[in-house]
Parts: C-alpha cells; sequence; structure tokens
C-alpha cells in the first residue's frame, strides 16, 4: 500500500506559535519551515513486534501492588487513517495524572497527593482492525504556570506512529464537558472547533462495563490517504 | 463507529513537560524504556558512530525537556519497513530511536552512519538521518535532518540544495575524535535549525 500524506491535512494542527500558550514563544520557528517532496525517508517508518509491548502494559490499574485510588476509566477506540481505514499493529503509548492530578514526574510540585499504585503510563498494539483498549484511571486536573489561576482541563497523553515517520502523533484526549475548556489555551490553539472535537472522547455507555467501569471512546485519525482516491458515493 | 471518511486528522498537541516517565523513563522511573537512543544491535554492519548535541531556545537556553526522535536506513541505506521493498526482512536494526535531552539540553544517539537512500526520482540522497523534536512549548513536533560533515554526496543532495546555503551548516553534523558527530538544535533565532514543511 503506498500512501499519500497532503500537506493540507496539516491545517487541523495548532499553530505553533500560540502566543496565548506562552512556552511556544521561544520554542518555535521563525523562519520559514522549508517544504520538500516525500522521500522513502520520510514514507518509511518503525515498525514493531511483540516484544515492545508486554501482556498488561494496557493496564494501568495493575501495575502496582495495589489497586489506584480514583475512578476506573475504560479508554479505547480505533486509530484510523485519513480514509477511515483502521491502522493495525501500531504502537499506541500513553501518559497521564493520577485521579488528583498529580503526575509521578519529579518536576511536577503541585501539591495533590502521589498515589504510591499509580504511575499513569502505558503502551499498546492496535490489532488488525486498528482497534487498541487501555485501561486506566480518570485523571484530575491541575494548575499550571501559564496564566493567573490556569488549570488544565483533565487529559490523557497520547503518542501514535502509523504507516510513516511523517504520520507521527502525540496529542492530547480529553473529557466530554469538561467546563476549563473555554480557558485552556492549550486546547484552544486548536482554532478549529470541528478539528479541536476530534481530541474530545465520547461517552460510550454501550462499553461501559455494568459494575465496575465507565467508558470512553476515543478514536485517532492520523496522515495517509490512499493514492488512488477513494469513489464518491 | 463505521469507516466512514474522517473529518480530518486529530489535532497534534504539546508532549508537555511531563513525559519523561511514560515515553524516556531511562532507568528514572518505574516503567520499561520502549526505545533507547542506542540503535545499535550485536549484528549491525556499518560504521558505528555516535550523534550528540544540545538543544536551544529562542533565549539561547538549553532546553532540558525536549524528546528527539530519529528515523534512519541501514548502513546499505535500506529501512526496516516493508514499505521499503528493498527491505531485509530479518534486519535487527530497527532505525528508530528516542532520547530525552538532560539536565545540560544534551542528546545523544549511538548508531551507524545510514547509506543514501534515494529521492522520489530515484536519484541517491546523501546520507541523512530524520529527526523529529518534541517539547514542552511545541504545539507540533518539528521535522528537520541531520547530515554528515565528511560527506562528499551533500553537494549533490536534493534537499540540502533546496536550503539557502547560509543556513545549510545548521543540518550538518561535525566530525570529532572517535566517531562522534556534533550538531545542535536551535528551535529559534539567528542560527535557528533549519527545519521542514513535510
Amino acid at each position: 500500500m503506498t500512501l499519500l500524506y497532503p500537506l493540507q491535512s496539516l491545517a487541523a494542527h495548532p499553530a505553533r506559535l500560540s502566543p496565548n500558550y506562552r512556552s511556544t514563544l521561544k520554542r518555535s520557528p521563525q523562519k520559514p519551515l522549508i517544504p520538500i517532496r516525500h522521500s522513502l525517508s520520510e514514507l518509511t517508518g518503525p515498525v514493531y513486534g511483540h516484544e515492545t509491548v508486554r501482556e498488561h502494559d494496557n493496564d494501568l490499574t495493575i501495575q502496582a501492588k495495589g489497586e489506584p485510588l480514583g475512578e476506573r476509566i475504560i479508554v479505547h477506540g480505533h486509530v484510523r487513517d485519513e480514509d477511515g481505514r483502521g491502522v493495525p499493529n501500531t504502537l499506541v503509548e500513553l501518559w497521564q495524572a493520577n485521579a488528583c492530578g498529580r503526575y509521578v514526574h519529579v518536576v511536577d510540585q503541585h501539591p495533590a497527593p502521589l498515589d504510591p499504585n499509580f504511575t499513569g503510563a502505558g503502551r499498546t498494539q492496535s490489532d488488525a482492525a486498528g482497534y487498541y483498549k487501555f485501561i486506566t484511571i480518570k485523571p484530575g486536573a491541575y494548575p499550571w504556570g501559564n496564566h493567573q489561576n490556569a488549570w488544565r482541563p483533565a487529559h490523557i497523553h497520547f503518542s501514535v506512529f502509523g504507516h510513516s515517520f511523517i504520520s507521527r502523533l502525540v496529542t492530547q484526549m480529553y473529557f466530554p464537558g469538561d467546563p476549563l475548556f473555554p480557558f485552556d489555551p492549550i486546547f484552544n490553539a486548536v482554532t478549529d472547533e470541528k478539528a479541536r472535537m476530534r481530541m474530545v472522547s465520547s461517552f460510550d455507555l454501550e462499553n461501559t462495563q455494568p459494575e465496575w467501569a465507565l467508558c470512553y471512546r476515543f478514536d485517532i485519525v492520523l496522515r495517509g490517504r490512499n493514492a488512488t482516491p477513494m469513489e464518491t458515493k | 463507529m463505521s469507516n466512514q471518511r474522517p473529518d480530518g486528522v486529530t489535532p497534534s498537541q504539546t508532549v508537555g513537560p511531563y513525559f519523561k516517565y511514560g515515553l524516556t523513563p531511562n532507568g528514572e522511573y518505574e516503567w520499561n524504556d520502549a526505545f533507547t537512543g542506542n540503535l545499535l544491535t550485536p549484528d549491525v554492519s556499518g560504521e558505528r558512530i555516535r550523534v550528540e548535541g544540545k538543544v536551544y531556545d529562542g533565549d539561547g537556553a538549553v532546553v532540558v525537556d525536549c524528546m528527539l526522535e530519529i528515523w534512519q536506513a541501514d548502513s546499505q541505506g535500506r529501512f526496516s519497513d516493508p514499505q521499503d521493498k528493498r527491505a531485509l526482512p530479518n534486519s535487527s536494526f530497527k532505525g528508530f530511536g528516542r532520547c530525552g535531552t538532560d539536565r545540560t539540553g544534551g542528546f545523544a544517539f549511538d548508531t551507524i552512519k545510514p547509506g543514501p537512500v534515494p529521492d522520489p526520482d530515484g536519484k541517491p540522497q546523501a546520507p541523512h538521518i530524520l529527526l523529529a523534536v518534541f517539547a514542552r512549548g511545541m504545539l507540533l513536533h518539528l521535522y528537520t535532518r541531520i547530515y554528515f560533515d565528511d560527506e562528499a554526496g551533500n553537494a549533490g543532495d536534493p534537499v540540502l540544495a533546496q536550503v539557502p546555503a547560509d543556513r545549510r551548516a545548521t543540518l550538518i553534523a561535525n566530525k570529532g575524535a572517535g566517531n562522534v558527530y556534533t550538531l545542535d538544535i536551535r528551535l529559534q533565532g539567528d542560527d535557528e535549525t533549519v527545519f521542514f514543511d513535510v
């Protein structure tokens, strides 16, 4: 399968310089990026065997001796390309704060408790249809220093590979109806509302496990389009 | 959900300041590394090299919370990916590496020097490594390339030819003692690294 990676698809992404997110000011290039044709270097990407992912790496609730505190949730969905086809066998990595909004990272000094039973890291590989699933804890919102009384909406970081090095995506999954949405400069750096809402998971009652865990669906769409255009129906 | 055509790609968001325990734990957190900056496999053929440098922001300050990923061909110019029809299916050299910058903004990859890879017209490109840069304050990662200062092929490389001559040096790693190549990444400023719109 040969895929094309039209540059127009990149329009959905936030501008690298998004001044309301202050850290972009000194970390975004000022000179124009140089367009180049895609060679094999760009059109290929890493492939992983099962050695990269261990059996329970997708369940963040059983990594420690005890169970983590917080609201247990299932997060699942499909990794797809721009034509809607599942991206099979691709690596999906995830990291997040605990239920109190605290990361185990040493730099995080938010005065909320760490959970000795929760690291907040997971990984899995999509199946032949592009489907992936994690079991985790719903992360809490947390404050940050961007502006007075700044709080990040609850989110889970995702890292996904796809078919090539240029389909690589790092994003954040949000939860539906978060009251912090209007105030978050990272979320709102995606200026197109329809594109922004593609980062918001949907509550999935059908796959919510009775007496056990709520479920959220998060489909991830990566760059990559069939070289021969699909028929229009 | 059906296989209907999506409205568009999922937008990118920053990797943030706290990715280390999930993506580059490096023995400092209770999680195993999926990838490291060491791409060498015991049986890999080719010239073993180290590529190292530091990452700087627009103030010239080192970036200590940066994640770098590289993707490259093997010493014969073949990628470990079935999409490269010339790939050697049993090659243990994967060609992918990842590392986080340290407290000095430094990074290092131990790998082999890649062979030349054809451009879209089939003409050889000079040996190069693709580099993706992720960090807090970067809402979308950046792509650049690492070339080598001792490669005669640089003069005829079609990508380098597109780069203004006075900026090409930002893409070319300099060879020092012990097969160590050095290249710093500058996210912004007068000596800003050339990044590609791919």
